[in-house]
């Protein structure tokens, strides 16, 4: 089911948290909204969850072209994982996950060996067969958010919404997760929308990345078009390591160059036209690739990635003069 | 002590608090229960089992019991509120929730008596419904809640303001309403601060004794309490007696709480 | 705003229980309060100057000063020390030790004074020899003092261990690798950051100590003039029907109780963390 967002505004007293958003999620994808702390992207999910009100007569969020805006989140059929998991201690796995099932009015409230039947079945679902009568503080954080996937995912719900999904666990069960939750996701086909501040995490698992910065929507696309084609100084920031050189001919708008995009020749193959010239300040080729620390004859500093290979090719070392070529760069005027 | 310590003072420290510890709570307390050991069993027995002293013991242990009991569905409706709602008075609402602790139990005794006797504020209008407020049972009772019920709202408020909001999110997402969001997911969280408020307002009242003397009229029998029966015996000169009421009420509130204690490690294991 | 937030009330029921809450405090709390000042200046302000200028007054109001001026540096001492010692070190024992601290909660008032009547009176295992060498201590200074820390006792320390706790020992270890000794870690690194709960405890501490009724009488004597605390006068005064004098000695303590309450506030406000506790 699409989700759609149009002309969202949220001001929490004078600040301005939302500034008219507008987005759509297409069915079954995997959506994410990557941006920095302060960015908007938690109120924006809360929004589309129901946690959080839009300002009134700012705009709508639609589920497959049905209004929901005034539909309490209890009812809007959401799936929503919290950052911490909100998981009720007081309560077994399997009562967290049948939660929503139980709380339903006894007209539509399965009968309880439907319900025991659904927990089983979700426990399966997450891999956590077994492990129904354990209570959350008996499992590892990654468990955890498992159960929580599941209590989400108990009441069918049209869309799931995941805030920050790895960020309380450790590097190594958030890689594994990672990889899960998207083969997870492309079994159920779920539209899932969700926060993450890592941008990796975005460029990874998503189909669609949706780039906030300051309350506003910076860009959305694929992972590699907005890698590769990013529309704003901010986004070529906030996507990975990126040099920012001025020149002469508009000292305003900086030339973005990613380190990777950093060609190094001989300083005597040097063409005037497109290079710069340059000193290897610093030069670090401890594992597969080499960095390299450059300073332009103006003193600025410039970063730039080879492979062993191209390092060995040109034999550099600290003080030796090079070449610079610029390429993909990228200029915002 | 033989192991080298990083923060200095552990000798002195602990030399004081044991030193003070024994001088006054200690020895004293030893001296009370030898005291009372000097007689038998026999006598122990009739002095616990005579009429006035079961009267007394059923009147402070039971009225102690409905105090805690009242104070804590009080001061839970209290805390919520403090917690969670803003409305103007709220800071001088959440200030005064201490007087019961910071005014002297005589005065609360005295000044409860007059509302509570039946020409007073709120006596009047109990004897108009034919209650008796002040000289009774019921003015026990009162008189136990007023003390016991801050303890209540002051264990429970720091909890429900840590409990943050995810929980109660989580809950309505997944279609609970907020009847059922406090049943299923609030409550359970608080049981244990409402089990320690409980408990606190509960031993506070088995001892009270300046703020029940002056309500309770204080006749044998009726509505005489435990302490007021010791120091009655005091003024008799009866040293045994005296000391075999105080240490049987001492013992069997410490088996009380410690019956509570139990009830709260078995919860708190439970929603670790 | 249209949509209401998934953690709040409906605005009748919110209403309801703000208006329950006001009505319970105010029933249970602010009418008492209110009525001991109504009850103390029903015969004027002069019957009320006069109850509390009056010898047995005075001399009441004396000796609970003294009374309180004695206990509360005597437990404020104990209090940090056992704060000291249960937050900063582990040993064997430390959780008898901490349950130890707590008993005078749990023991009436009343009992804390029988314990020493039993200690000290006449027929007490010291009053023999107290008596042939003419020292007096029930019905006496010393007896309230002696009761007035018991019950008093875990004031302080109660309020520090948590906080101390809270706090860890790091800045201590800190102090102690750049050379401090004993006393300096203490007054440079621990007060400063205990200040406000220490104040606060010994706010708690005075007022229980200055309002303590049950384990005073029984080790006072209400010897009137002599051994009567305020407390004692004001239930002196209620049995002998000066229902005016007594109320007006009362609001005296009532005071005491809003100047604590006040002060404890202040501390809260200051200290930018709430002090909760007994």
């Amino acid at each position: 089911m699409s989700i759609s967002i149009q002309s969202i505004h949220k001001t929490f007293g004078s600040y301005t948290a939302l500034d008219n958003i507008s987005l759509e999620v297409p069915d079954g994808s995997l959506t994410a909204l990557l941006g920095p702390s302060g960015s908007g992207k938690t109120t924006l999910l809360r929004i589309v969850a129901g946690l959080e009100f839009a300002d009134p007569g700012s705009g709508h969020v639609q589920f497959h072209g049905e209004d929901v805006t005034d539909i309490p989140a209890g009812q809007r059929g959401v799936g929503f994982v919290f950052q911490h998991y909100a998981l009720f201690k007081h309560m077994t796995v399997a009562e967290n996950i049948a939660f929503g099932l139980t709380v339903l009015p006894s007209s539509k409230r399965p009968a309880k060996k439907d319900i025991d039947d659904r927990v089983n079945e979700l426990l399966g679902l997450v891999k956590l067969d077994g492990l129904g009568k354990r209570r959350p503080h008996e499992l590892s954080g990654g468990q955890r958010q498992r159960v929580a996937l599941a209590r989400a995912l108990a009441i069918r719900p049209k869309v799931l919404l995941l805030d920050e999904p790895f960020g309380a666990l450790d590097a190594q069960v958030r890689k594994d997760l990672r990889r899960w939750l998207r083969i997870f996701h492309d079994e159920i086909g779920l539209t899932t929308l969700f926060v993450t501040h890592d941008q990796e995490e975005a460029l990874e698992l998503a189909d669609q990345v949706v780039v906030m910065a300051n309350s506003r929507i910076e860009q959305v696309g694929p992972p590699q078009q907005v890698y590769d084609h990013p529309e704003t100084p901010f986004v070529i920031r906030f996507l990975g390591n990126v040099n920012a050189i001025k020149d002469s001919r508009n000292p305003e708008a900086p030339i973005f160059v990613r380190p990777h995009d950093v060609g190094i020749l001989f300083a005597a193959e040097a063409d005037p036209a497109t290079d710069r010239l340059a000193r290897v300040q610093h030069l670090f080729a401890a594992g597969p690739v080499a960095k390299l620390s450059l300073r332009l004859e103006d003193g600025q500093f410039l970063d730039a990635e080879l492979s062993r290979q191209q390092l060995d090719e040109l034999g550099l070392d600290v003080g030796d003069p090079v070449a610079v070529r610029m390429q993909g760069a990228s200029r915002f005027e | 002590m033989g192991k080298k310590r990083v923060i200095p003072g552990f000798g002195l420290s602990f030399g004081i608090t044991v030193f003070w510890l024994g001088i006054i709570i200690l020895i004293p307390l030893s001296a009370l229960f030898i005291k009372a050991a000097g007689l038998g069993p026999a006598e122990w027995w009739k002095i616990l089992t005579s009429a006035r002293v079961l009267a007394a013991a059923k009147l402070t242990f039971g009225a102690s019991a409905a105090a805690a009991a009242v104070s804590t569905v009080l001061g839970l409706l209290v805390a919520w509120v403090l917690v969670r709602y803003q409305f103007p008075g709220r800071r001088i609402l959440d200030a005064i929730v201490d007087l019961p602790f910071a005014l002297p139990t005589a005065v609360a005794g005295i000044t409860l008596t007059s509302i509570y006797a039946p020409t007073g504020w709120i006596g009047k209008y109990l004897a108009d419904m034919g209650i008796q407020g002040a000289y009774s049972p019921f003015g026990v009772f009162i008189a136990l809640t007023f003390i016991g019920f801050p303890f209540v709202v002051r264990t429970v408020q720091p909890v429900m303001e840590d409990m943050g909001l995810e929980l109660e999110e989580a809950s309505a997402i997944l279609g609970a309403g907020r009847w059922t969001t406090f049943r299923r997911v609030i409550f359970p969280v608080l049981i244990p601060a409402l089990i320690t408020g409980f408990t606190l307002a509960f031993a506070r009242a088995i001892g009270e004794y300046g703020s029940v003397i002056f309500i309770s009229g204080n006749l044998p029998m009726k509505t005489e309490i435990l302490p007021l029966l010791i120091v009655a015996q005091l003024e008799q000169v009866k040293y045994e007696a005296a000391a075999v009421i105080a240490s049987g009420m001492l013992l069997v509130s410490f088996f009380l709480l410690f019956l509570i204690n139990l009830l709260q490690r078995r919860l708190n294991w439970q929603t670790r | 705003m249209a949509n209401r937030s998934v953690t709040t009330e409906s605005a009748l029921v919110r209403w309801l229980l703000i208006g329950l809450a006001i009505v319970i405090l105010t029933l249970f709390l602010l009418l008492p309060l209110a009525a001991v000042f109504i009850e103390a200046f029903r015969r004027g302000s002069e019957v009320f100057i006069k109850a509390l200028t009056e010898d047995a007054a005075l001399s009441a109001i004396k000796l609970t000063l003294l009374a309180a001026g004695i206990s509360v540096p005597l437990n404020t001492a104990f209090g940090l020390a056992a704060a000291w010692l249960i937050t900063k070190f582990r040993f064997k024992g430390r959780s008898f030790l901490l349950s130890l601290i707590d008993l005078p909660f749990a023991v009436s008032p009343v009992i804390a004074g029988l314990v020493f009547v039993l200690l000290f009176g006449a027929r007490g295992w010291f009053g023999p020899w107290l008596k042939a060498n003419d020292i007096q201590i029930i019905f006496a200074l010393p007896g309230i003092i002696l009761a007035t820390v018991f019950v008093t006792f875990p004031f302080v320390a109660r309020e520090l261990i948590p906080l101390m706790e809270s706090q860890g020992s790091d800045q201590e270890e800190a102090a102690v690798t750049l050379g401090a000794r004993g006393w300096q870690v203490f007054r440079h690194v621990t007060l400063p950051n205990i200040k406000w709960g220490l104040l606060y405890g010994i706010l708690l501490c005075n007022a229980r100590a200055m309002g303590e009724f049950g384990a005073v009488s029984v080790v006072s004597g209400h010897i009137r003039g002599k051994t009567n605390t305020l407390p004692l006068h004001v239930e002196v005064l209620y049995n002998e029907y000066q229902f005016s004098a007594a109320f007006a000695c009362a609001a005296l303590l009532a005071l005491l109780a809003l100047l604590t309450l006040g002060l404890k506030s202040l501390v809260e406000h200051l200290s930018g963390h709430s002090a909760k506790g007994h």
